[in-house]
């Protein structure tokens, strides 16, 4: 019989082992899905986690690793602070949107204006964006004690519709022949985000990483970073310690929306370059899988989005060489999670075998 | 816009026809959550539900296999749910979270090949003498099966909560599992029971969608109904016939949204379609729901 036996202290090798063993596992059922697809599961896997990195046009990808992981680390961070206080922002694809649309809108207004503080203000209005996005469930939580969760899920397919509608509307570009979509702003020098494009470099990474620096400081050595842990260990005693705990549901969900607008802005004023309607592929959500496979640590974070971000490039390898679904990557990034999730109970459990004694 | 366009009896009888697939998701919810069990990946499930359905449909040209297939499908997808949060004490809040991720992507995945094809029809049924009644018969008797099905489901699961003592065992472990384990219940299996059946009522739900409203499979097709069913088992609180007055809220919002649309609104396409989403947070707000089940969203270990 196998037993269940709750460790005193969660196990902290267990800690930094379970995220590689979920890795491992995804890899086995990963290609044990490839293999039911009719793809060779070796050959699979290796071109979604090695190519990538190693093969001959690797110099290709490699830059896309920067690209398609700041975002992910930009909004996984953010989404720690509110993971490990309990508080669940789980509509960061909205905020994302919003702060998109919001500073986008700042660098349009000023077309063709050429100035250096365009940017600065397109930084701030996206952030200013997803800062306001996220505080409708925040509010709504702390005034009216609504589910946080449902409301900012529900508010992402509001942005999504406000994002169609810009995208046909008020921000179509006008020399645009009546296509749907905002003028490039990746051509226009005074709101584009790139530093350097050919090496994947553009100022969302560089915010990706300053904000994992920020973070690691506030957790491990600010007061809010032992407020926000305590409060997610131990409600009653955070109360007791002073935490309030209204404020800090408004912070962790500000700061979050806050971080994933910016993520918005730069994916758009950079990699995407317009506002369309389906600009968006989910950052996100897939932020949500970063941020749990990270432990909500800013390190584990950053190389959890650098993973993530792997099988993002290695996928659409995958999908144009070996006719892989794209389908099939989403659903292992799933099973990523639900193998974390699994593995997890080795943290804080001890497994028994043999004979338990009689309750 | 011309709103004489619009028939107040197609309106109130599609209304019942939009409410369905919410409501058959919201009534499985009800009853995980009652067993203090909190599973997100309702919109996980129903997607599945609505791909399985499809494609068993589609296949065997029967729609009522396919609804069986759906439930089958949301009921697997549960049980993987049970497993991660019941035996290997996983949070739910996250696992349900996943099992959203994971169900999008599974049902792109198995509804590849069958994008543009016609789910085989699912009549309507016109019920002798009650669906001949003027008004009345076309708003309430004139609809396909599913719908009575969902109607029956609300009552079923109401005379279970209510009166059977199966379903007093279930609200004593969603209301304090320590005490129900005490008492000699096993917490565990009646929470996989509960999962497992809130799973095919979320496959049955996403089912209809594909099968019989669509009818057709498109991916990302449920667009949020999961979600709205979750916070309608909030709205209800935790209650059977409140679920139906929320849903049937809901349904009319949507229809009524869809039907300015076609009278052609003044307010855009895609401010109209915002509406059921702002309405869903609107009465989060207003209803200050009654108390949740005690231990809802609780890990139970039992320790020696």
């Amino acid at each position: 019989m196998i037993a269940l036996e709750k460790r005193p202290q969660p196990s902290r090798g267990w800690t930094y082992a379970t995220p590689i063993l979920a890795v491992i596992l995804t890899m086995i059922c990963g290609g044990l899905l490839f293999a039911a697809l009719g793809k060779n599961p070796f050959e699979t896997i290796r071109t979604i986690f090695l190519d990538p990195l190693f093969s001959e046009f690797a110099f290709y990808y490699r830059p896309q690793l920067l690209i398609k992981g700041a975002p992910l680390v930009l909004i996984a961070i953010g989404l720690s602070f509110g993971f490990r206080a309990g508080i669940w922002n789980i509509g960061a694809e909205g905020q994302y949107i919003v702060g998109a649309i919001c500073g986008a809108a700042v660098g349009l207004a000023f077309y063709p204006t050429e100035s250096i503080f365009i940017f600065p203000l397109m930084v701030l209005a996206g952030a200013i964006g997803g800062f306001v996005w996220a505080m409708i469930p925040g509010v709504l939580r702390v005034k009216f004690g609504t589910n946080e969760i449902l409301v900012s899920l529900m508010l992402v397919y509001v942005a999504e519709q406000l994002l169609a509608s810009m995208a046909l509307g008020a921000l179509r570009n006008p020399e645009g022949m009546g296509f749907p979509g905002s003028r490039n702003l990746a051509q226009y020098d005074a709101a584009s985000s790139w530093i350097d494009q050919s090496i994947g470099m553009h100022w969302g990474v560089v915010s990706a990483f300053i904000a994992v620096i920020f973070a690691y400081v506030a957790l491990s050595r600010h007061i809010f970073g032992f407020h926000v842990r305590l409060a997610g260990q131990s409600p009653r005693a955070a109360r007791f310690a002073g935490v309030n705990p209204g404020a800090l549901i408004l912070i962790c969900m500000g700061l979050s929306g806050a971080l994933a607008g910016l993520a918005g802005l730069f994916e758009v004023a950079g990699p995407a370059g317009q506002i369309s309607i389906d600009f968006n592929i989910g950052y996100g959500f897939t932020a949500i899988i970063v941020a749990f496979l990270g432990r909500l640590h800013p390190i584990g974070i950053l190389l959890a989005g650098g993973l993530m971000a792997l099988t993002y490039i290695g996928g659409e390898i995958a999908q144009s060489n070996l006719g892989l679904p794209l389908a099939a990557i989403q659903m292992m990034q799933g099973m990523l999670l639900f193998f974390l999730l699994a593995v997890d109970v080795l943290t804080n459990y001890r497994v028994r075998f043999g004979q338990g004694k009689p309750a | 816009m011309d709103l004489s366009a619009i028939n107040p009896v197609l309106l109130l009888a599609s209304l019942m026809v939009a409410a369905t697939p919410i409501l058959l998701a919201a009534i499985g919810e009800l009853v995980v959550e009652r067993a203090g069990v909190l599973n997100l990946g309702v919109e996980g499930m129903m997607i599945t539900g609505a791909v399985c359905g499809f494609v068993v449909a589609v296949n065997s040209g029967s729609p009522w296999l396919g609804f069986l297939g759906a439930a089958a499908g949301g009921a697997g997808l549960a049980l993987i749910f049970g497993g991660l949060t019941q035996f290997l004490l996983s949070n739910q809040v996250a696992t349900g979270l996943a099992l959203t991720l994971f169900g999008l992507g599974l049902s792109a995945l198995v509804g590849q090949g069958y994008i543009g094809i016609k789910a085989p029809a699912f009549p309507d049924w016109h019920i002798p003498l009650l669906g001949d009644i003027p008004i009345i018969g076309p708003i309430i008797f004139q609809h396909d099966p599913m719908v009575y099905v969902g109607l029956i489901f609300v009552a079923g699961v109401w005379a279970f909560l209510t009166y059977s003592r199966l379903g007093l065992v279930l609200r004593a472990v969603g209301e304090n599992h320590e005490a129900a384990h005490a008492l000699g219940y096993d917490v565990i299996k009646v929470r996989l029971a509960a999962i497992i059946f809130g799973g095919a009522c979320a496959g049955l739900g996403g089912a209809y969608l594909s099968l019989v409203r669509v009818p057709q499979w498109t991916e990302g097709m449920t667009a949020g109904a999961g979600w709205i069913a979750l916070a309608i088992v909030v709205f209800a609180s935790w209650r059977p016939w409140r679920l139906l007055l929320g849903a049937y809220l809901f349904g009319g919002i949507t229809v009524l949204q869809l039907n300015l649309q076609a009278a052609g609104s003044a307010l855009p396409v895609e401010y109209l379609s915002m509406t059921p989403y702002l309405a869903t947070i609107a009465v989060l707000v207003i209803m200050r729901s009654g108390r949740a089940p005690g231990a809802l969203g609780q890990i139970f270990h039992a320790s020696r």
